[in-house]
């Protein structure tokens, strides 16, 4: 057993790291917000120069093949960065969804980061995200893959996920979807561990910043502690992110089950981080200037994309309580 | 990344779990916190012992088997799902012996480990006092040098088993003019000699838990010194890590409260109050979580590592993790969780969690400041 990344995977971590650092992210995200898609865009195929998007591709159909694992720590980077855009849909559903179901005539573009995919999925995910600038729309109902058309937009909380319902068109085929659903969950947990920890990061930077009363507000216990039940949340959170990833390379048995539980303890770290970055910082956390409110805003959103908290607990001990696959 | 067992861990997972199958009593011992319960608490020690499995992971010629530490944990987790007796000698084999092996001299480990792995010789941990809890450093009991060693004198307390042990460790003052964490000396000493007196004290469930301890004037040779003299305090510290750590409370005590946990959900619970649920779930991926962490502490240990301030996030991690365990059975029990039984007494221990060990708060400083870096307080 050897249960951590491998050197090869810190590296690619650190790569992704370095190019998002670089790029400015947060007015990239500002930009996507309000439809200006072109600085985002082409950070996108910065990722896809990367591999980023073909992670999850089959090989055959031009992408890497990659281990859920290395999915994983990319898409962490990447929550971590708050990159917008269908992380989740283009990079990890979408494409083992059309693998699965044989419907790969759009992986090679996935793969490429030629084209952006968006996927809504009956009943969790009703609402696309990014169908405005996605070239592949495809929706999962009644165990069939459909293709779909934008409606009228919707507002959400995070104003960088541009929402829309789904017109639902042509049927594509019957849909093999237990990987693809495993892999949403899975990556929206991790953009939500990465988000979490940027939050921490900047709440703990400002906590040594800021000084009230004559010293800064990190050195009060009652901020100390706050910051210390999160990073503690954060750290038993990794684990099972990283543990789910490698039940799914194993194809093990209690692999849903895995994901579900990682996607929950990441969800509830995340947004006790959030919570808490908005207290550490007061007024300043409350601007939408602050650039606090993209990672926060985020993480509300996708503590209930990709299934809800209670329907995830419910999936975890169904499976516990079913069979017992304890180990 | 992988969570794989190769055939060496297979195997000695195979033969734990089936000596464990043949060998854990019927009927559940006494408390240890009793007089009686505490010597069949020693026998076990020597059955297992005499399977070579009461200390796994140390040395053969100590009484080992030179398990790795991922075999520790395995076996952790196979004698806590097959609800074998409660470790009587805890404190030495999981505090005292990682110490030795750090600081301890040859000698002292040749004398001192292979009676432990038997539990001929049982330890009590001696470092809290009145007036010294979370603040060890504030400590006032006095080691003052004479011949061939050192004269031992003040009080300590909150001994856990003092009430029954053989001998304990703790820190003393040994430089009269020093001040908070120089000038102290990490000693081992007898409780059942003269000058030594062992008050117990009766914890929350009536039994004998720990104890005081009063020291006059107590003769302790200088080979009973661990490290140098003064430097008691590092010498501490790797004690205070494994306590935190990993060793003292491993994830397998956490996975088998858990599957009793959904045991009893499954018979007794009321699949409508989804509240309740959730709080069973969240124990189950709680105990997991904790078992995954470890897994990654023990790669990072096997590679080189140190147990660092991680040790903080473990401790207030499982210390909750316990609480709310056990809370969430109790609430299943309804009606019938006030009478006493194995899952009342396990939460009554569970309650202690978050002060022995070093506070929840105390954690949470550490974990501010020495692992996020905020600035430190007041000392
Ligand atoms: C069941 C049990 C078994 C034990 N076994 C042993 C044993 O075997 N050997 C041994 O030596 N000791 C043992 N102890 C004692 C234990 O280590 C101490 O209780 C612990 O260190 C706390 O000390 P205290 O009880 O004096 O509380 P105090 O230190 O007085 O703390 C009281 C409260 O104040 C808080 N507090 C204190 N300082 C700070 C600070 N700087 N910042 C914020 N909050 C603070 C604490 O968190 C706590 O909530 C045991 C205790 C229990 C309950």
């Amino acid at each position: 057993m050897r249960f951590t990344l491998s050197p090869e995977q810190r590296d690619f971590a650190a790569s992704i790291d370095d190019l998002l650092a670089a790029a400015d992210t947060p007015s990239v995200v500002r930009a996507w917000s309000h439809g200006e898609h072109e600085q985002g865009l082409r950070l996108w195929r910065q990722l896809a120069d990367l591999g980023v998007t073909g992670l999850a591709v089959p090989e055959e159909h031009g992408g890497l093949d990659a281990s859920a694992v290395d999915l994983t720590v990319a898409v962490e980077v990447l929550g971590r960065h708050a990159v917008p855009g269908p992380v989740v849909e283009s990079l990890a559903a979408l494409p083992v969804l059309l693998a699965d179901s044989g419907a790969t005539r759009w992986l090679p573009g996935l793969a490429s980061g030629g084209s952006l995919g968006t996927l809504a999925w009956s009943p969790h995910v009703p609402y696309a995200v990014d169908a405005d600038v996605a070239d592949v729309r495809v929706c999962v109902s009644d165990g069939v893959l459909r293709e779909f058309g934008p409606m009228a937009p919707l507002s959400s909380v995070d104003a960088s996920r541009r929402l829309s319902a789904v017109d639902v068109r042509g049927e594509i085929c019957p849909a093999r979807t237990d990987r693809a659903w495993s892999f949403g969950v899975l990556a929206c947990a991790a953009q939500l561990l990465g988000a979490g920890r940027r939050l921490l990061d900047m709440s703990v930077e400002y906590a040594t910043q800021r000084s009230q009363y004559g010293n800064p507000i990190g050195g009060y216990q009652a901020i100390k502690h706050l910051l210390a039940d999160v990073v503690t949340q954060l750290e038993l959170a990794r684990p099972l992110l990283y543990g789910a990833a490698v039940s799914l390379d194993t194809a093990s048995p209690n692999a849903a089950r895995d994901v579900s539980a990682a996607r929950v303890a990441c969800a509830d770290a995340a947004y006790l981080a959030a919570r808490t970055a908005l207290q550490v910082h007061g007024a300043i956390g409350y601007t939408a200037e602050h650039d606090l409110s993209l990672w926060l805003t985020k993480v509300r959103a996708l503590r209930s994309a990709w299934g809800t908290q209670a329907w995830h607990r419910a999936q975890v001990l169904a499976a516990l309580t079913t069979e017992r696959g304890a180990a | 990344m992988d969570l794989d067992l190769d055939r060496h861990a297979l195997d000695f997972r195979a033969e734990v779990r089936a000596w464990l199958a043949e060998n854990v009593p019927d009927k559940p011992l006494a408390s240890f916190d009793t007089a009686a319960g505490f010597e069949q608490h020693r026998e076990w020690e020597k059955r297992l012992a005499d399977a070579q499995l009461s200390v796994v992971s140390w040395p053969e010629e100590f009484g080992g088997r030179d398990a790795s530490l991922l075999e520790w944990v395995l076996f952790e987790e196979e004698y806590y799902a097959a609800r074998a007796p409660a470790r009587v000698n805890q404190n030495g084999i999981f505090m005292l012996a990682p110490t030795l092996f750090a600081h301890g001299t040859p000698e002292q480990q040749r004398r001192i480990l292979p009676a432990m792995a038997r539990s001929e010789q049982v330890w009590a941990q001696a470092w809290s006092e009145p007036e010294a809890g979370s603040d060890i450093a504030a400590l006032r009991s006095t080691a003052t040098r004479t011949e061939g060693g050192w004269l031992l004198s003040g009080q300590k307390t909150w001994s856990s088993r003092a009430a029954f042990a053989d001998a304990a460790f703790g820190l003393f003052r040994s430089d009269p003019g020093s001040e908070r964490h120089r000038g102290l000396t990490y000693l081992m000493f007898d409780l059942r000699v003269d000058g030594v007196q062992v008050r117990p004290i009766p914890q929350l469930d009536g039994e004998t838990g720990f104890a005081e301890i009063f020291l006059d004037n107590v003769f302790v040779p200088d080979s009973d010194v661990i490290g140098e003299p003064g430097n008691g305090w590092r010498v501490a510290m790797t004690t205070a890590n494994n306590e935190r750590g990993l060793s003292l409370r491993s994830p397998g005590r956490f996975l088998a409260a858990a599957d009793r946990l959904l045991d009893l959900w499954r018979r007794e619970g009321d699949p409508s109050d989804t509240a309740l649920a959730e709080r069973v779930t969240d124990a189950w991926i709680g105990a997991r979580a904790y078992q995954l962490y470890t897994f990654e502490t023990v790669t990072r240990l096997s590679e080189g590592g140190q147990l660092g301030p991680e040790s903080s996030v473990n401790k207030l991690f499982w210390s909750r993790l316990d609480l709310e365990l056990h809370e969430t059975v109790l609430d299943i029990l309804g009606s019938g969780a006030e009478l006493r039984g194995d899952w009342l007494d396990g939460w009554l221990f569970s309650l202690a969690g978050p002060i022995y060990g070093g506070t929840d708060q105390i954690q949470r400083n550490t974990i501010a400041e020495r692992l996020l870096g905020l600035p430190r307080g007041p000392r």
